[in-house]
């Protein structure tokens, strides 16, 4: 069945029989005869996996990853253009379906997607440009190397020879491919797309309110449906009133979903469907429904209770040491001045616009999905869940309204998935409320930062002891020793600043165990709380030495006194760059003319392979109310800005997460159920909170690195030290609206 | 029960029951996607229409209130989207995931209607929630609409 959105199989159906069109195989190398099945199963479609041209010179490209807002969708077709060195005008992109056969990869998430495709994606335009030189080489009789290209045309300077690509198709079709890692690729000076803004090839359907979302899935027959899970997490259905529900306006079917065969928080959570002609009806019908629930054991957990558990935790040695250099005790023992202080960050919420919803069809034993997830996770779930094979199962990635790390998790996914098994032969679109997509979330984790560090008479770090309380249980691993195995987003780690760059220095962990909260990856997931810790500690730490807190990082990013280097971790160079460059953009040397109750506070952080450093002006009112003035961002993701407009959007978009985040989010847990569930509990700033936010990139020499993610770590931080600085007042728990910021 | 009432010049009649809201109606009923849910309790005003011409919280708004009335949704907004609003956002490229977008064009639509030059302050009075915080792109783009837009730096040279 084909749905409404998805007229891409009849645009290559028509294409290949009014085009004709030249199909090249551009397969990753380590896959090409994984691929050759592809080409007799669906003719229509393989072996071009990523580039179709046809006659008229239009390019089509595959965007393999899925979209959700992060401009990936662009990216990828944009370095396949560049090395294909075709105009940009000329190439649409279309969503590609999930087929890791194909595409390999196929996951948006860790700011992962420029790192690990720069190479592959450049080599695939690289290489059917190749084929096309090499046709060209051989209709003219010259060298391939005397060829070269531009804008969709082949060009033989020697002989006065020019011919648009569509010209070499029937030659190039003749011919094999290169291996992707021989080709060439451009010099990046003669880059005509990366380095330039291309708008989001979406935005024409976005202004006119096309159908173009998950939740605007639609197809003949489709029922919509409801999906109620029991509000402790984990709770299970004992007994509902389901045929009572079958009473209700519009409802066709309801019944109970059992859980599935583990007891995976974001998996297949029992609960009851509820199916009907509209989505109102099927959660109208809710209204009357009465669900029997076995709590389970979570009931019992509470924010309070883990405040208690991490109050008793923090008097203990750490469970877990991640690092040790020198003596750190010893060392605090002989400082001049000693700082302490514990840091707390809350639960959060993703709180994607787009609520979670998935469309599924179960017909003749094979399952159809229609989702916008991040990954395509959830072909293996489901097979698991519902005890189907994943050749059975097929995956489209609808856009996205969001996904911050959410929809990494397919819980939605397989939801739909099993209400659509019960019917069978009818399409079902399921969709959550508001309040369940808060209240069944896979929460950024919360944590507890212990800290203490010691300062010489000339102002220098000389000691650093930290103790981090966060979740986790105790599991036996192969050998049967109990160990700790941590909840999913804590991010914590060895090589975090200031690890290397203090002479005694030491990290531990500790674990509460057993608390049944489900928790993920929010956008920067560990670095969005942990930079909020280190990163006003170290305010703290400046001031306590009488410091710049700007110089202050500088002066420590000069001291590495490990000499100990690691690609995946911060570089001294890199961040003193940016922290230069932000003091320079931000004029931070000034700042002490700002009026009483404005000031500016400064953060920069290592994570997702670039390096930020902001400053952030805040004037906090006499009452104690908090404005963002300004912000001023300086980043290094490396070599390229590849569509420098989304780039900018990127960074902005960080910037007001991070401040909402910071400023008045939390999830609390009661009784094992989230208290807060929508917007109105939950809030995210609006158009008359938005501070203007100029985005300054140093270019360097390394790799270009992805950017929905680095920019944000440093706000919440760089906010909270600018609150200091205008009223005297440390906030050390999060979020800011539970602080009382009047100064007089 | 039948409601009668206009949708983008069309007139168009359902019989669902009169509190159903007039969002639900639009999606579900009269299958027009562009309008878009995300909170269900008027905070996040995706689902923001014209109602008789007033930016109207289609999530809260009964079906039955709107009976007789013109409803526009951003469909109807103009026959090919050629609004000063929306070729304004695709001139600076205002979106991200895009979901906010419909009702974010909507609300500004009714702003312009009441005051077409507005400054910083009236459109601040826009109160949807951007997730992705396209804000200041939203803001440039009115006054680009508006004729107001002073030439800002560009974020880079376009294809």
């Amino acid at each position: 069945m084909t749905p409404t959105l998805a007229s891409r199989r009849d645009f290559i159906r028509v294409s290949s029989i009014v085009g004709g069109g030249l199909v090249f195989a551009a397969h990753l190398d380590t896959l090409e005869a994984a691929t050759a099945p592809f080409a007799t199963a669906i003719p229509d479609f393989a072996p071009n996996a990523f580039i179709r041209m046809t006659p008229d010179g239009i390019v089509t490209i595959m965007a393999k990853n899925p979209e959700l807002g992060q401009g990936v969708k662009n990216h990828y077709p944009m370095m396949i253009a560049e090395e294909l060195d075709v105009e940009w005008k000329n190439v649409r992109v279309e969503q590609a379906d999930f087929d890791p056969l194909k595409f390999q990869g196929q996951s948006t998430g860790g700011s992962n997607a420029t790192p690990s495709g720069w190479g592959p994606m450049r080599q695939v335009g690289a290489a059917a440009r190749a084929v096309l030189v090499s046709a060209a080489a051989a209709t003219w009789g010259v060298p391939e190397a005397e060829i070269t290209t531009e804008a969709g045309a082949l060009i033989h300077a020697g002989s006065n020879r020019r011919a648009a690509y569509p010209e070499m198709f029937e030659k190039a079709a003749t011919m094999t491919p290169p291996a992707l890692t021989a080709v060439k690729m451009k010099d990046a000076k003669d880059y005509k797309i990366i380095g330039k803004s291309t708008k989001g090839v979406d935005v024409p359907k976005i202004v006119r309110g096309e159908p173009l979302f998950g939740i605007d899935v639609s197809m003949p027959g489709m029922l919509y449906a409801t999906y109620t899970k029991c509000p402790v997490f984990g709770g299970k259905v004992t007994s509902a009133n389901t045929d009572a529900m079958l009473k209700e306006r519009g409802v066709k079917h309801a019944f109970v979903v059992e859980p599935g065969p583990n007891t995976q928080l974001d998996g297949l959570l029992g609960g009851v469907a509820i199916v009907a002609t509209s989505w109102w009806y099927a959660n109208n019908a809710r209204k009357n429904l009465k669900v029997a629930w076995d709590d389970g054991p979570t009931v019992a957990s509470s924010s309070a209770g883990f405040a208690a558990s991490a109050a008793e935790l923090s008097k203990q040695p750490p469970q877990r040491e991640l690092r040790k250099d020198g003596d750190p005790d010893a060392a605090l023992g002989s400082a001049a001045k000693k700082v302490e202080a514990q840091y707390f960050y809350p639960f959060l919420a993703h709180a994607a616009l787009e609520p979670m919803n998935t469309t599924a069809l179960f017909k003749d034993g094979k399952m159809e999905i229609w989702s916008p997830t991040q990954n395509g996770g959830g072909r293996a779930l489901t097979a698991a869940m519902l005890g189907l094979q994943q050749t059975d199962i097929t995956i489209h990635f609808i856009r996205g309204g969001g996904g911050f790390g959410r929809r990494i998790s397919n819980d939605y996914l397989v939801e739909a998935a099993a209400i659509a098994q019960k019917v069978p032969g009818v399409p079902v679109k399921l969709l959550w409320t508001r309040e369940e997509d808060t209240q069944h979330d896979v929460y950024r984790v919360a944590g507890w930062h212990n800290m203490s560090a010691g300062i010489d008479a000339d102002g220098k770090l000389t000691a650093y002891k930290e103790h981090v309380i966060s979740f986790g249980d105790k599991r036996m691993n192969a050998q049967g020793q109990e160990q700790w195995v941590e909840t999913r987003g804590v991010g914590m780690g060895p090589l975090l600043f200031p690890s290397r760059f203090v002479p005694n220095f030491s990290v531990g962990m500790s674990y509460i165990p057993n608390a049944g909260i489900p928790t993920g990856f929010l956008r920067a997931p560990g670095s969005n709380g942990i930079a909020f810790a280190h990163e006003s500690f170290l305010d703290e730490c400046a001031i306590a030495a009488g410091k710049d807190p700007l110089q202050f990082r500088l002066d420590m990013l000069s001291n590495t006194l490990t000499g100990e280097t690691n690609p995946n971790a911060l570089n001294p160079d890199r961040m003193k760059g940016v922290l230069e460059l932000v003091r320079e953009k931000s004029g931070w040397n000034d700042r002490a003319k700002l009026p009483k109750g404005t000031a500016m506070g400064v953060a920069c952080y290592y994570s997702h392979r670039g390096h930020f450093a902001e400053v952030i002006q805040v004037t906090v009112s006499k009452a104690g109310v908090v404005k963002v003035d300004k912000v001023w961002v300086a980043g290094d993701i490396g070599s390229e800005i590849i569509n420098p407009v989304n780039a900018e959007a990127q960074v902005q978009g960080s910037v007001i997460d991070g401040m909402s985040e910071a400023m008045g989010q939390e999830i609390t847990i009661d009784k094992g159920r989230a208290v807060q569930s929508n917007f109105n509990n939950f809030p995210l700033l609006r158009m008359k909170d938005a501070p203007v936010i100029e985005v300054h990139w140093r270019k360097t020499e390394f790799t270009p690195t992805g950017l929905g993610e680095p920019a944000l770590p440093p706000v919440p931080p760089a906010m909270c030290n600018a609150i200091f600085a205008a009223t005297g007042k440390r906030i050390r728990t999060l979020p800011i609206s539970k602080h009382d910021l009047k100064w007089s | 029960m039948p409601v009668t009432f206009k949708v983008n010049g069309k007139s168009r009649t359902v019989d669902v029951p009169a509190d159903m809201p007039l969002l639900w109606v639009l999606r579900d009923e009269l299958d027009l996607k562009g309008t878009k849910f995300g909170c269900g309790i008027g905070q996040c005003r995706a689902c923001t229409v014209h109602v008789d011409g007033v930016a109207t919280i289609s999530c809260r708004r009964a079906v039955g209130t709107v009976a007789g009335a013109e409803v526009t949704t951003i469909e109807g907004l103009s026959p090919d989207g050629s609004h000063p609003l929306q070729k304004a956002w695709q001139e600076i490229d205002v979106p991200q995931c895009g979901y906010c977008q419909a009702g974010q064009i909507m609300a500004a639509a009714a702003l312009l209607k009441k005051v077409p030059k507005p400054c910083d302050d009236d459109i601040d009075t826009i109160a949807n929630i951007c997730r992705c915080a396209t804000y200041g792109r939203i803001k440039e783009a009115i006054k680009i609409a508006a004729g107001t837009a002073t030439p800002a730096a560009k974020s880079g040279e376009e294809v």
